[in-house]
């Protein structure tokens, strides 16, 4: 009696009830606006934030000059600072008066020409003190290098005006060059990191909330009770937030092309073909939370702590791994943000590095697989 | 290959469940054999917890059993589970519809889903839409539909296609009684033309008696089965119906008998009688005193008669072995002795002190008006019952009542507070019981009640005393450390009415306090609350099951935010038409009454009919 | 007034009863932040500790071994690999196998005994500006220790000019040092915003908010019952996150404790309000959760963590005098490294109070507009 149907028809059946499924996913995602709130708002918010509000690097930085000695040599030391677009001197008169705009953070350097600098500078034996505001180390390492670079490049001119060829104090001299980054600017890596953080958000955080909702309130157990599949259930999942994880990359690199002006020098379809895998990776994930959880607050919670807050802090993109302590640096070695981060950086900044990202999709492709595979596993018609 | 002529056949079918913050087990189902037919109709019945839902979503392949074999169409449940969903349909106690979804794409999605050809949906749609009254508004997003119109695109969606057997599971809970008849016809329809098998869960008996077979499941083990007549028939010849003595309100007469478990079995009002099961067919003589030498009338035993003698042998067999648990029957509050049914305090006659005063009540949601120009009045003591199908308007009027939602306009006064100045000052004077279960369920009886007694500004001895006056009252001595989202679903109930009576209130208002529950819980719960309002407490209820607006004293009907019928049940009985010759059930008049202004494109004002 | 404060009480103990009744939320308000602590604390780090680089020398002279003495001998630069052509710099270093290339032209000693400058050429992978500037500062400063090296055996006078350097408030200038006391701030504000947005939404899913609603208690002590279980919970967060900055990091205090619990009380006084704003608004646990995150997500990036305010154009600095945790990172920040007193942080108070005094009576209007 148990008529079986023909694989014709089976797979016809297939299409139509992913077909069905897809459709339904689709009207929900346009109709709920919180979905919307997640998936499009909050990453053009992001998007215009991480492209013209957040910048790491040092312009303008105001530094407080000390001149206790009234010379006018001393006085050129300011005309050097100014030569630097990273500073901004300001002139003061007393140590006391720097020292309290130091510790308001008005500036965050102070440097002190002591009164026996210019004749001491005729003697070859001047000393200049450099203080700068540690509270923010990366940037008062910067600012530390950036006034001593000034201060040093001044004397270098002094010495050639009166011919003395080796003032700047040694023979050897630094001439760098910068690759990939040319302009020097944080804009040009955070955007890439931007795009992890994005398809990140969409994959895994908002795939996670969906899923977890249908077992909340209970729309799967009479949608289990039709001749859905579990693999039909989880690629209608799929397909729509993948489609609106790609808007979101689109928005991404149009913002990046046009309004950035961020040049990409890899090729288009690697970044592509990258996205993809990560895409699928973080659909994986989102899926897998979701099915283990079946509660939306707690799929939240682990979704924002094993994917979001990870991939800020631990896959390169504020903090180089290569800076951390091996145990950390591994646990970044984990997370799959990691790779699509060093792939995205490489794509944009460095061009087409055949063997970096060779590896690195191939390791995306093995999570994909793995994840979605896993989703696959833990999805199961039932209710115990 | 098993018997392809049965719809379900389980042999010695166990399942448990670990509840996870006692680490308990719980004994769902406790080897369950038994063996349904194909083409027939069958009912499975049973108090809270006895395993019918557990059945059901065994047979539909959600759950894998502990042990013991299930055969759904001849398949083997456990093996294939696939094979089975693709050939049945289940509709779940609570069916999750797309809410951002309209009607039609709802319905779409499950056509799809089974596959069902474009030109049979075009032959089917029509019906459906028809049955289920939703042709009106296919646009509209199943989130904005009423609970009653939700259940019915629910069963809808389940019926896009004809299903080799259809599981529901409590369709009609919640849902008010012109709706529920709709879903019966439906059902019985799809039955009688497409020759369905049909096992349906439900707490409704009068519905369980119209099925072909009934189950009565009871803790995990079956009772009892068979048709309804061999089930009736364990109370048959032991049902009576009494007059009670004139100045009588028929719920004291209904209490008192109840109070005697030794003679009688169980008691419910009805149409103004009493009707009861006496334990032993011989007159006994303490029920003669007990009738005031009132005249029996022997009446035919409905399924619900052989439900509760079941269900009472039962428990009177539990508790022999098992003295945890306090007998049920016990009398709440003080035990109505004649003395006290004597005097009488209260009747609907005499003009008592009005605690609640509503006149020309609005509300307005918007364009839509909820609550149209309402006026009534409740006295101090009495039981009064807020009736009206799902939407009518009915929770927006008990809202207002309660303080949790302003009115447009019009008066309102509450235990001689007007609501719109002093709210706060009103609350002090009532008690809510939500319809859900709306205690803190990870703080534990204790917690939960000593916070609500703070709340309401009891404490130190006080409160303790009250603590304990109430725990005693409600049965829930001993329970003190456990998480009330853990209790079973009747101590919940009476750990709510606990927390809402902490503070003596005046006024205890009650939202469909037995939506769901079997008949036991039920008549435990109108014992307490007949038993409160005999100690003076007004009680306000809204409900379903309209036999229970037998017990109150008067009862209001609204539908769409009008006032239809106003008066104690015999006089809206009466208004529905109820005579000697034509008696009529409250039900019937309900539905009787609805359905008139209904009819009517512009019904004029009821509110007058019985002033 | 004690009626009063007895209702808040009885409310405050309920509230506190739910969130460490259970378990799970228990794990869930201690374990991340502990785990996050830990990770972030040795995660968040600008200062380079071992820098791959590749050489290409083409001198092999005593000038150039020297040189790459004292860099292989600088502890923070750790060579992947030595090269023998210029064209071999670009696949380590597109690779990230490097970070950067020293490369040492022909005839360094040569120039450099005749008195000219000898250029060495430095090449950094900049993909990371941040890490490619501090590395460009670290060959610097190894560079200028060589060159007075050099200078003092060929017995010239010291270098004409000297910069002595000194930074106040972080001597070895770790980034940790900085990040972490903003954490105190940061990581306790996530779970406070999230507790308080889903304290209301999920009682109103629940059906308890109505039981609430028709028992005596007032708005104001639903308010303020409902407030101070977070704001206790968000301060103990901080003290842990201060536990382990303290003890674990060892990150000296230097400011006074009153001071700084002062300021969190204050910060965490605020982002409560905003929390309860988010519940009145939010009609269920899912939109709270979403606006939560959604409101999340800016305040933390607009908050100094990550990247200074000072570098944000003025709009969005103007914007930042919304977000309660730039001025609690801030405050948190001086008290704790420059050991600043009440005094000098009271500027930050000011605006924690105006949004406390802003959101939580809002939050009351929308309960009592929206609810009732």
């Amino acid at each position: 009696m148990n008529t079986q149907p023909t694989a014709e028809a089976r797979g016809a059946g297939f299409w139509l009830r992913l077909i069905a499924l897809t459709r339904k996913e689709v009207r929900q995602l346009l109709r709920d606006k919180s979905n919307l709130a997640i998936g499009v708002v909050l990453p053009m918010i992001l998007i215009l934030l991480f492209g013209y509000g957040l910048s790491m690097d040092v312009r303008h930085a105001p530094v407080a000059v000390v001149l206790e000695d009234p010379s006018p040599s001393a006085a050129d030391i300011v005309t050097g600072l100014q030569l630097s677009p990273y500073l901004a001197p300001v002139l003061l008169g007393s140590m006391p008066d720097a020292e309290r705009l130091m510790r308001e953070r008005r500036v965050d350097g102070i440097v002190r020409v002591p009164g026996d600098f210019s004749r001491r500078l005729a003697e070859d034996k001047a000393r200049l003190q450099l203080i700068v505001h540690g509270s923010e180390a990366a940037r008062a390492r910067l600012i530390q290098a950036y006034a001593s670079g000034a201060i040093l490049q001044w004397a270098q001119r002094q010495a050639d005006r009166i011919g003395q060829a080796d003032a700047a104090g040694g023979p050897v001299l630094v001439e760098q060059r910068l690759w990939f980054n040319a302009a020097n600017t944080s804009t040009w890596y955070l955007v890439p990191g931007l795009i992890v953080l994005i398809m990140t958000l969409i994959g895994a955080f908002l795939t996670a909330l969906v899923m977890a909702r249908e077992w909340e309130r209970g729309t799967l157990e009479a949608l289990f009770v039709t001749p859905v599949r579990p693999t039909e259930m989880l690629l209608a999942k799929i397909i729509p937030y993948f489609m609106v994880g790609m808007i979101g990359l689109a928005l991404c690199l149009l913002a990046a092309r046009f309004l950035f002006e961020i040049p990409i020098q890899g090729s288009l379809p690697l970044l592509l073909l990258s996205s993809v895998l990560y895409m699928l990776v973080s659909l994986g994930i989102g899926l897998v939370i979701s099915s283990a959880t079946k509660n939306q607050f707690l799929a939240s919670q682990i979704a924002l702590l094993s994917t979001f807050l990870p991939s800020l802090m631990l896959s390169g993109f504020l903090y180089d791994l290569r800076n951390v302590p091996t145990v950390i640096n591994m646990i970044g070695h984990i997370l799959p943000a990691t790779y699509y981060m060093e792939l995205l950086r490489t794509l944009f900044l460095a061009g087409n590095v055949w063997p970096l990202i060779a590896r690195d999709c191939a390791i995306l492709a093995g999570y994909a697989v793995l994840l979605l595979g896993l989703a696959r596993f833990v999805t199961r018609k039932r209710l115990d | 290959m098993a018997d392809s002529t049965l719809a379900l056949e389980s042999r010695a079918l166990h399942k448990r469940f670990a509840v996870k913050a006692s680490r308990q087990i719980t004994q769902a189902l406790d080897g369950v054999t038994l063996q349904i037919p194909s083409g027939s109709l069958a009912a499975l019945v049973g108090p809270d917890g006895a395993g019918k839902t557990t059945l059901l979503r065994l047979t539909a392949g959600l759950l894998r059993a502990d042990a013991g074999e299930l055969r759904v169409l001849g398949i083997d449940a456990r093996a294939e589970p696939q094979a089975i969903q693709n050939r049945i349909s289940y509709m779940p106690q609570r069916f999750g519809l797309y809410e951002d979804l309209s009607v039609l794409e709802n319905l779409d999605l499950y056509a799809d889903l089974h596959g069902v050809p474009k030109a049979a949906r075009r032959e089917r749609y029509p019906r459906l839409l028809e049955m289920t009254d939703l042709g009106s508004c296919t646009a509209r997003p199943a989130g904005k539909l009423s609970g009653g119109m939700k259940q019915k695109l629910g069963l809808a969606c389940t019926l896009v296609r004809s299903p080799e057997l259809l599981l529901l599971d409590e369709p009609t809970v919640g849902v008010d009684p012109l709706s529920r008849r709709e879903l019966w016809q439906i059902v019985r329809q799809l039955v009688s033309d497409e020759k369905l098998s049909v096992i349906i869960s439900t707490a409704y008996l009068d519905e369980a008696d119209r099925c072909g077979q009934v189950f009565v499941l009871h803790e995990g083990r079956l009772l009892a089965q068979g048709a309804p007549e061999t089930i009736r028939a364990h109370a048959q010849g032991h049902t009576f119906l009494v007059t009670p003595p004139t100045h009588w309100p028929t719920r004291r007469l209904q209490a008192a008998l109840l109070d005697q478990p030794a003679c009688i079995i169980d008691a419910v009002p009805q149409g103004g009688d009493v009707r009861f099961i006496q334990r032993s067919a011989r007159n006994d003589t303490a029920l003669v005193d007990l009738l005031h030498g009132q005249p029996l009338q022997p009446i035919p035993a409905r399924l619900e008669d052989g439900f509760m003698v079941l269900l009472r042998q039962q428990r009177a067999r539990d508790d022999s072995g098992n003295t945890d648990d306090p007998p049920l029957d016990q009398p709440v509050a003080q035990p109505l002795t004649p003395a006290v049914i004597a005097s009488g305090q209260a009747t609907p006659q005499t003009d008592a002190e009005r605690v609640i005063e509503v006149r020309d009540l609005v509300r307005q949601f918007g364009d839509f008006t909820a609550v149209a120009s309402t006026s009534f009045s409740v006295r101090r003591g009495e039981i009064f019952g807020l009736l009206g199908p799902n939407g009518a308007g009915k929770t927006t009027t008990f809202r207002m009542l309660c303080g949790l939602l302003p009115a447009t306009s019009g008066f309102l006064q509450v235990a001689g507070v007007n609501l719109r100045h002093a709210r706060a000052e009103a609350r002090r004077q009532i008690g809510y019981v939500s319809q859900k279960f709306a205690l803190y369920g990870n703080l534990t009886v204790r917690e939960n009640l000593e916070f609500f007694g703070g709340a309401y500004g009891l404490r130190g001895q006080r409160l303790r005393e009250r603590l304990l006056e109430v725990q005693r009252q409600f049965h829930l001595t001993g329970q003190d450390n456990i998480p009330s989202g853990q209790l079973p679903g009747g101590f919940k109930q009476r750990l709510a009415m606990a927390a809402a009576l902490l503070h003596q209130p005046e006024i205890l208002f009650l939202d469909e306090p037995t939506s769901g529950a079997d008949p036991l819980a039920r008549r435990e719960f109108w014992r307490r609350i007949t038993a409160l309002a005999a100690s003076g407490t007004t009680i306000v209820i809204t409900t379903h099951f309209m036999e229970e607006a037998e017990y109150c004293d008067r009862i209001v009907i609204q539908d769409a935010g009008k006032v239809l019928a106003l008066g104690t049940p015999q006089q809206v009985r009466a208004q529905a038409g109820d005579s000697p010759q034509r008696r009529l059930d409250m039900e019937q008049a309900f539905i009787g009454i609805v359905e008139q202004a209904r009819g009517r494109h512009q019904p004029t004002s009821q509110r007058e009919v019985i002033a | 007034m004690r009626d009063f404060l007895h209702r808040v009480l009885i409310l405050c103990r309920k509230e506190l009863l739910a969130i460490f009744k259970d378990s799970s939320s228990r794990v869930i308000l201690v374990g991340p932040i502990i785990m996050q602590s830990l990770l972030f604390g040795y995660a968040a780090t600008f200062d380079l500790s071992n820098i791959p680089y590749a050489l290409l020398d083409q001198s092999h002279d005593a000038a150039s071994t020297a040189l790459i003495a004292k860099l292989d001998g600088a502890g923070v630069f750790h060579r992947v690999a030595t090269l023998q052509r210029q064209h071999d710099i670009a696949a380590l270093l597109d690779t990230q196998q490097a970070l950067l290339a020293v490369h040492i032209g022909p005839r360094l000693e040569q120039q450099m005994t005749a008195g000219a400058t000898a250029k060495i050429q430095l090449l950094i992978d900049a993909r990371n500006s941040n890490t490619a500037g501090s590395a460009a500062a670290y060959v610097g400063a190894v560079i200028d220790r060589y060159n007075a090296e050099w200078r003092a055996k060929q017995g010239l006078s010291g270098p004409p000019l000297a910069i002595e350097t000194r930074a106040w408030f972080n001597p070895n200038l770790e980034t940790r040092w900085n990040v972490m006391p903003g954490m105190i701030a940061a990581l306790s504000m996530v779970q406070t915003l999230l507790l308080t947005a889903l304290s209301v939404a999920r009682e109103r899913e629940q059906g308890t908010f109505d039981q609430l609603l028709v028992t005596p208690l007032s708005l104001p002590v639903i308010m303020i019952g409902k407030a101070i279980a977070p704001i206790l919970v968000g301060l103990m967060q901080s003290t842990l996150v201060l536990l382990i900055t303290l003890f674990w990091f060892k990150v000296p205090l230097a400011g006074s404790l009153a001071t700084l619990y002062l300021g969190l009380l204050l910060f965490t006084t605020a982002s409560v309000g905003i929390g309860l704003s988010i519940s009145a608004l939010s009609a269920n646990m899912q939109q709270a959760m979403l606006y939560t995150f959604v409101l999340i997500m800016p305040m933390m990036l607009l908050s100094g963590l990550a990247t200074p305010v000072r570098n944000m154009p003025d709009l969005l600095q103007f914007m930042t005098y919304a977000n309660p945790l730039r001025f609690a990172i801030d405050l948190v920040q001086r008290v704790y490294l420059e050991g600043v007193g009440l005094a000098t942080v009271a500027p930050d108070f000011v605006p924690l109070l105006v949004i406390t005094a802003v959101t939580l009576p809002l939050a009351g209007w929308l309960f009592r507009n929206r609810l009732i």
